[in-house]
């Protein structure tokens, strides 16, 4: 019994929020290994992309609730995602036409590429404050639990509950069919091997006949798709805050670096251990150690390794250690 | 065919190509020999989009394409190869072949979810040509192998390759022989001939190998310092005392005067 305790505590506390949120961070890390395998550089703009994604999103949901319709026991967020991918994908579209392909013409390095994605980034970061302020922002309605812990606890009669909120359920149900669109995209379409090719060898894939600004484009509507339904879920999941999507810039970069960056498989991989390293060094341990030690062996502190507040330094330890011992990640993506 | 007129490419104060005139005449086979440095990879790179030209223009019957990037060019049925064979290495030789010509319908996105059968069709017709073209060039056992992992020969027949997927109107080969056994560029010398006799196309070839150019070029420009310097047929050209000088310098001759 304590064990089955031990594991639903884990499970209710660890193990499903670190699923949710390593889906949020697999589909961030997915956009930026994109934009980085793609168009070559490290998009800082990728926060505040998502920040405007979601607030089109959350615009949207208000717009539909107005009317009255709803999905049900379902967010009408979901009805609204559609609608805010096309107008982030309006947002990266013009963003590239005016500034990205500029540099491109030039064949500016990298580098200059990052400092231009800086200066966009705080475009985007103003947009949204202006649009929607600086404030939380809650748009979650429908059912809120799949499971909550009391009816958990009555029906399988174990003292620990387990609840599992409707958005975590949405959030991993969602990310597999995007990631599962997305790599049928990418491997079985010919604007995927298009795509694909220009990621290998650039120079090789313009003498095919392939139109890089095609490539280009059809990157960014993938990423403004992405990025959006990554904020979507994940202010349905915690809630929403512009200057919250700016930090998520952290872990969603570590993601894609720990995978590889440039490596699909590897954001989705980064993403996960990102995700259960910061939900487990950032966890008190206390409840579940206590039902599987003996009462002599029991801990009287939290057992917690980290506040919660320093979640940001798990990424960012992960990040630097990676990029020490390992620098082109798991998957052997592009060294950075 | 291609008319190259008065030609620079400077890089900050070296000038790669200074001044270079010269005219590839349709359905020859016209070969482009120099000592290294002479500015003949340059020359390419700026003919086929890869570097913009500091100025001068390039021709193509009678069109100024000065400046157009590569997949444009693609289009125009302007092809190269490079000096070091590229390849998506990830892919595998058919892949790699059928990846020619960019421009197909299913690259547009709407046409991934709605004309899935049209693409298919093409697909199909693309698969059969690519393993031709790999039958072609006597490497139709490598055509489910990942090009990244093939040898360097192998490597410089797939590029060949890439160029009979289209009907290419001109083809400019950098260094095709180069790092490739005799049998193997035998098998390329035959190739680029029945490509020129068979299918009507103009070749512009840089080579180090005389003999390679003795047996398929005509005529043989010599390039130097950045400029044409001669013209002519290799018999001619090594009878050419700048010729002769340029490659071995002003020393060598004055020596053999003297023995």
């Amino acid at each position: 019994m304590d064990f089955l305790n031990a594991l639903v505590a884990l499970s209710n506390f660890v193990l499903i929020p670190a699923v949710a949120y390593g889906s949020q961070l697999a589909l961030g890390a997915l956009g930026v290994t994109l934009i980085y395998g793609i168009l070559r550089f490290s998009n800082f703009a990728h926060g505040d992309t998502m920040a405007f994604g979601t607030m089109t999103v959350i615009l949207f949901t208000w717009l539909f609730q107005s009317w009255g319709i709803s999905l049900g026991p379902l967010p009408t967020a979901l009805l609204a995602i559609p609608f805010g991918i096309a107008a982030t994908a309006v947002l990266v579209l013009a963003t590239d036409r005016v500034v990205y392909r500029f540099y491109r013409a030039q064949k500016a390095k990298p580098v200059v590429f990052v400092i231009v994605s800086i200066g966009v980034m705080f475009i985007y970061n103003g947009l949204t404050r202006f649009v929607l302020g600086a404030d939380d922002q809650r748009f979650a309605d429908g059912e809120r639990f799949i499971i909550n812990v009391r009816e958990f606890r009555e029906l399988t009669g174990l003292s620990e509950g387990l609840g599992i909120k409707t958005t975590q359920g949405i959030t991993v149900i969602t990310a597999v069919i995007v990631v599962a669109v997305l790599f049928w995209f990418l491997n079985s379409t010919r604007t995927g091997k298009s795509m694909r090719a220009y990621s290998d060898n650039e120079d090789l894939a313009l003498l095919s006949g392939i139109n890089p600004e095609r490539v280009v484009m059809v990157t960014w509507l993938i990423v403004a798709a992405l990025i959006t339904v990554a904020g979507t879920l994940y202010g349905l999941d915690k809630s929403y805050k512009p200057f919250t999507y700016f930090q998520l810039l952290l872990p969603i970069f570590a993601s894609a670096i720990v995978g590889g960056l440039g490596s699909p498989l590897g954001a989705i991989a980064g993403g996960f251990v990102i995700a259960f390293s910061e939900v487990g060094i950032t966890y008190a341990w206390k409840k579940v150690l206590g039902y599987l030690l003996p009462e002599s062996l029991e801990p009287s502190g939290l057992v917690q390794l980290l506040a919660t507040e320093y979640k940001f330094a798990v990424s960012f330890i992960i990040l630097v250690a990676v990029l020490l011992f390992r620098p082109t990640g798991l998957f052997r993506g592009k060294s950075v | 065919m291609i008319r190259v007129e008065n030609l620079h490419r400077h890089f900050g104060a070296f000038r790669a190509v200074d001044g270079a005139s010269l005219e590839i005449a349709k359905g020859s086979i016209t070969g482009l020999v120099g000592p290294n440095g002479a500015g003949k990879t340059t020359l390419f790179n700026v003919i086929a989009g890869a570097l913009e030209p500091t100025s001068g223009t390039v021709i193509m019957d009678g069109e100024d394409i000065t400046g157009l990037p590569p997949h444009e060019l693609f289009h125009k049925g302007l092809l190269r190869t490079f000096q070091i064979a590229h390849e998506f290495s990830s892919m595998t030789c058919r892949e790699n072949l059928m990846m020619v010509p960019g421009g197909q319908s299913g690259e547009r996105l709407w046409n991934t979810w709605v004309g899935r059968k049209r693409i298919a069709e093409e697909e199909r017709a693309l698969a059969a040509k690519a393993d031709e073209v790999l039958e072609f060039l006597t490497i139709s056992h490598l055509a489910d192998h990942p090009a990244g992992a093939i040898s360097g020969g192998q490597k410089k027949l797939l590029e060949l390759g890439r160029t009979m997927m289209v009907d290419a109107k001109i083809v400019f080969l950098d260094e095709v022989g180069a790092g490739v056994n005799r049998t193997l560029l035998n098998t390329i010398a035959d190739t680029i001939v029945r490509l020129n006799a068979e299918r009507g196309y103009t070749f512009c070839v840089i080579e180090h190998d005389m003999d390679f150019i003795g047996r398929i070029c005509d005529p043989v420009i010599v390039m130097a310092e950045g400029k044409k310097l001669a013209e002519g047929t290799l018999d001619e050209i090594k009878a050419n005392e700048a010729v002769i000088e340029a490659y071995l310098g002003t020393g060598l001759k004055n020596k053999e005067a003297l023995a």
